[in-house]
């Protein structure tokens, strides 16, 4: 290969840029006001690692983007008024019909606007995708140990990005004041009524009156355009500053360390590869809402409280809480003239707040469980820390029964089976499924750690069978080059745990007062957190295990050379060149 | 090439606080860095190079065609099912967008250095000097303004700010009236949780049309929708009921008329005379978060909610025979007025919709 052709600049100093005056004079007329010169020269080559599982939170932060440009289209026509008027617009089968201005407004976008269906469902496609990336990368970022110090602030921020990310759904997708959409602010209502104490209140409040109220729909529409976008946009800037502030994450591998980063200079590769990204994720949602309708909310009508349609079911988000409160048996007390409604009040309002504070707490705990108080920026796969990958899949497991019971009607009539079964089975299986997750993954992910273990030690497969002269058959194994045992082995080892371990805190070695039962505690978590996991070999065990596959190399040294893979006489082909030691 | 390159002269590497790990294989370092095609065979860069600018040039044809698209298709066309004018718009849109970031990720992936470099980390936290003097600095600022040796400044400070929440709640006192306030004005018929607009001699009409409805145009078996008749004919001023009213007394007011053979009914105390020749009425609004009720099995008298799938036996009291609703249906005792029609004995003896806490 011919290197010398290539220009020296391709590297890590700048190229030659063609017009340096013109810039320069503007960024020295910049720099005179705005001083920003020593901010920039940090970070206009700024270090991204590179994995694709780091494009998760891209897909979120884009499609919020995308959210605030066709939400902004979207609001040019949309009225946010509850007011009745008789719609006469273009499409046929609604003409002549009652309903609020909110819904002939968003009839009107989606039928003689032009380009406002194609925003409308931009708009909601967009929103799925916000919601389910935020997802998707909350759970790699648990999963590869990214919430770990010094990291857990943000985590929290990402948790308050999903929980507002879904009000934001459900305060958008209730606007359009459509017969589903209405029903399910009915059902909200409901679920505000059943708060103790204050629930009627509440929702007379927040309805400006009596249910279905006057105002519902210009309230939640100031809170979608305005309050949540602007706490969104907030807390986004935040966590894109705590990024940037904490450097990336990285993955393991030769010549990246704990101490470094390692990836290509924000300007140019990453700004680009990043900006096109955001091209490419705005096309998808602009494919996606050309080809797919969503909530085509003229065949549902517009809301009259006395209709409902069959499979009422809210946006997939929602769908685990609704889940939860479908499965729930009705229990309900009465009391010294109140009323407590647990069937409402402990899934939906109970559960929900519950599963956002475990989720909240999550990096704390583990903390706390570890004792673990040092910094994290090599990430770890996700078989090297089973008990917290088990506790992810179990949480996952119980968040997908819960979502599954949220359409168990469609999964009684897809599967002939009746609701009836399908409830009592969920009852059930909500509490036992994440504790069979939860093992199963456990062991899976200490299997996966031995094998690993295997590979170093006894080298990797290389899918050769081998015929000794008595005839066994064997796999011939070969050792890892030096890059991937580096890379499978850079991980720490687990710390002993062995008897009660007294705090950094407690000097003089007495556990405070009242802190021994927590203490004991904390020791029980902190040995069935890092029970059975296995540890990598040690040196000895290396040098042992290397040893004897050389010895193995040794036995199998005659082989070398030749040919053995039997088609040297049935002439498929020649076979004097092949070695089966490469 | 595996020189780490500086940055910004960060030169001192991160050392304290980070897991300490006995590596079992030396650190080799970052490998070599590999020549793309494009980096050296001037060919394949003159290719990359067209290949980006055709992908942009194709971006440009789309939104070209986008505009175009916007202007001529008619938003009345179709192609097979689909939105003639939502479909181009979409597509054009899409191709605009994806050619374009197509492009870029192009340009970066083939022409762009591909060097990686390295950057040093920090520590989060403040070096000691700088955390030693912010502390310094914090607790110079407190003790000159006194607010450690001052506590009755301090403490009605305190108070002052903090009352200051109290009308940032009041104020909002005023977001709506209370179901007690609503119940007194009685702003339109039958406001308020414990009331509905049926009342005693109110018809039971056909929903949608308003039709009354007589024992006999029933069969067994029949499930009818229905309504109070006050939402056509409001019992203030004959009108009918528009706006917040009509919602509201639909809300509370709409029911299911059925009809069974009298001796499947299983009465409720005290309901023996509530029926008609087998002809049941309950509230149509579901017990647990108020959902209308519309899934009605014959065979069973079975009425399944779609929301969240309570059902009640309409043959017993409307009694939840399964799912998450914790209350029957609240019955509207009915009988015959003078001219044979369905009318409501009085209105619910009991308030409709979900629970809430004072309900009792």
């Amino acid at each position: 290969m011919d290197t010398s052709k290539v220009a020296s600049s391709n590297t890590t100093t700048a190229a030659t840029a063609s017009k340096p005056k013109r810039i320069g004079a503007v960024a020295t007329w910049a720099d005179e006001r705005l001083g920003l010169a020593g901010l920039a020269k940090k970070n206009l080559r700024k270090v991204f690692p590179d994995h694709w599982s780091f494009m998760l939170g891209e897909i979120a932060l884009w499609s919020f983007v995308v959210l605030l440009l066709t939400g902004v289209f979207l609001t040019l026509w949309f009225t946010p008024s509850m007011g009745e008027v008789q719609y006469n617009g273009t499409y046929e089968q609604l003409r002549g019909v009652h309903m609020s201005e909110a819904f002939a407004s968003t009839l009107r976008i989606s039928f003689d606007v032009r380009g406002g269906l194609l925003m409308r469902q931009m708009h909601h496609w967009a929103a799925m995708l916000f919601v389910a990336s935020m997802m998707i990368h909350l759970l790699r970022v648990f999963f590869t140990g990214a919430h770990r110090k010094p990291r857990e602030l943000n985590w929290v921020i990402g948790c308050l990005l999903l929980i507002l990310g879904t009000l934001e759904g459900f305060t958008g997708y209730s606007l359009p004041d459509d017969l589903l959409s209405g029903t399910g602010v009915r059902a909200a209502d409901g679920f505000i009524k059943a708060t103790p104490v204050v629930g009627t209140y509440m929702s007379f409040f927040l309805f400006g009156g009596e249910f279905p109220g006057e105002s519902i729909i210009p309230r939640l529409y100031v809170v979608h355009v305005l309050l949540l976008p602007g706490l969104l946009l907030a807390l986004i800037a935040a966590h894109m500053l705590l990024l940037v502030y904490h450097k990336h994450t990285q993955w393991p591998g030769p010549g990246r360390t704990e101490k470094n980063v390692v990836g290509y200079p924000m300007l140019p590769v990453y700004a680009a590869k990043a900006g096109g990204f955001f091209f490419i994720v705005f096309g998808v949602t602009a494919l996606l809402a050309s080809l797919l309708s969503i909530n085509a909310v003229w065949k549902l009508g517009p809301y009259d409280p006395s209709k409902v349609t069959a499979g009422s079911q809210p946006d997939w988000y929602m769908g685990w809480p609704d889940g939860a409160l479908r499965i729930m048996p009705g229990i309900e007390s009465e009391f010294w003239g109140i009323t407590i409604s647990w069937n409402v009040m402990l899934p939906i309002l109970v559960l929900p707040m519950l599963m956002f504070v475990i989720l909240l707490l999550l990096p704390f705990l583990e903390a706390w469980i570890t004792g673990d108080k040092r910094e994290h920026h090599l990430l770890q796969r996700p078989r090297n820390a089973p008990t917290r990958t088990a506790l992810m899949v179990a949480l996952m497991t119980m968040y997908g029964l819960f979502w599954a019971a949220g359409g168990n009607d469609i999964l009684a009539i897809k599967l002939h089976a009746s609701i009836n079964e399908i409830t009592y089975f969920l009852r059930g299986a909500v509490f036992v499924g994440p504790i069979l997750a939860f093992i199963i993954t456990r062991r899976w992910c200490i299997s996966l750690q031995r094998k690993d273990n295997e590979t170093l030690l006894h080298g990797y497969e290389t899918g050769i069978i081998m015929r000794s002269a008595e005839g066994g058959y064997s796999e011939r194994h070969l050792p890892l080059p030096d890059s991937k045992a580096y890379t499978l082995t850079a991980r720490d080892r687990d710390p002993v745990v062995d008897g009660f371990e007294v705090d950094a805190a407690d000097a003089n070695g007495l556990p405070a007062p009242g802190e021994g039962r927590i203490a004991a505690l904390r020791h029980r978590l902190r040995t069935l957190w890092y029970t059975d996991n296995v540890q990598k070999p040690s040196q000895a065990e290396l040098e042992e295990g290397h040893h004897h596959s050389e010895h193995e190399h040794e036995l199998q040294e005659p082989l070398d050379g030749r040919a053995a893979d039997g088609h040297q006489f049935d002439g498929h082909h020649l076979v004097d060149d092949e070695s089966l030691r490469h | 090439m595996s020189t780490p390159s500086h940055d910004g002269g960060h030169d001192e590497p991160v050392d304290e606080n980070l897991p300490e790990r006995d590596d079992l294989y030396a650190n080799p370092g970052l490998p070599e860095h590999q020549w793309r095609p494009t980096d050296v065979d001037p060919k394949a860069e003159k290719r990359a190079e067209r290949q980006v600018a055709t992908l942009f040039g194709l971006s440009a044809i789309c939104t070209v065609l986008l505009v175009v698209a916007y202007f001529t298709v008619d938003v009345n066309d179709t192609v097979g099912n689909l939105g003639a004018q939502n479909l181009t718009l979409g597509l054009c849109l899409a191709g605009a967008l994806l050619f374009l970031g197509f492009g870029v990720i192009q340009w970066a992936r083939k022409l762009m250095a591909d060097q990686e470099i390295v950057e040093y980390r920090h520590p989060a936290a403040s070096s000691d000097e700088d955390r030693a003097a912010t502390l310094e600095a914090l607790s110079t600022g407190l003790a000159e303004s006194g607010i450690g040796r001052r506590p009755l400044v301090r403490n009605s400070l305190l108070g002052a700010v903090g009352l200051l929440g109290v009308p940032a709640i009041v104020f909002l006192r005023d977001l709506g009236p209370t179901n007690a306030q609503v119940t007194k004005a009685q702003p339109y018929p039958g406001a308020g949780l414990e009331h509905t607009i049926w009342e005693q001699g109110m018809r039971v009409v056909r929903d949608v049309v308003g039709t009354p409805i007589k024992p006999g145009d029933l069969q067994i078996g029949d499930l009818v929708n229905a309504e109070p008749e006050g939402l056509f004919k409001s019992p203030w001023d004959g009108e009918p009921l528009e706006g917040l009213a009509l919602q509201v007394g639909k809300s509370k007011g709409a029911v299911v008329v059925v009809r069974m053979e009298p001796d499947e009914i299983i009465p409720g105390k005290g309901r023996e005379n509530w029926s008609v020749d087998g002809i049941l009425c309950y509230s149509k609004i579901c017990t647990h978060v108020g959902c209308p009720i519309s899934l009605y099995e014959r065979t069973t008298h079975h009425l399944l909610c779609p929301c969240h799938q309570s059902t009640f036996d309409l043959a017993d009291s409307a009694k939840v025979v399964f799912g998450p609703a914790a209350r029957p249906l609240p019955q509207l005792p009915l009988a015959v007025d003078s001219e044979g029609y369905l009318v409501a004995q009085s209105d619910f003896t009991e308030p409709v919709g979900p629970s809430y806490w004072e309900r009792g």
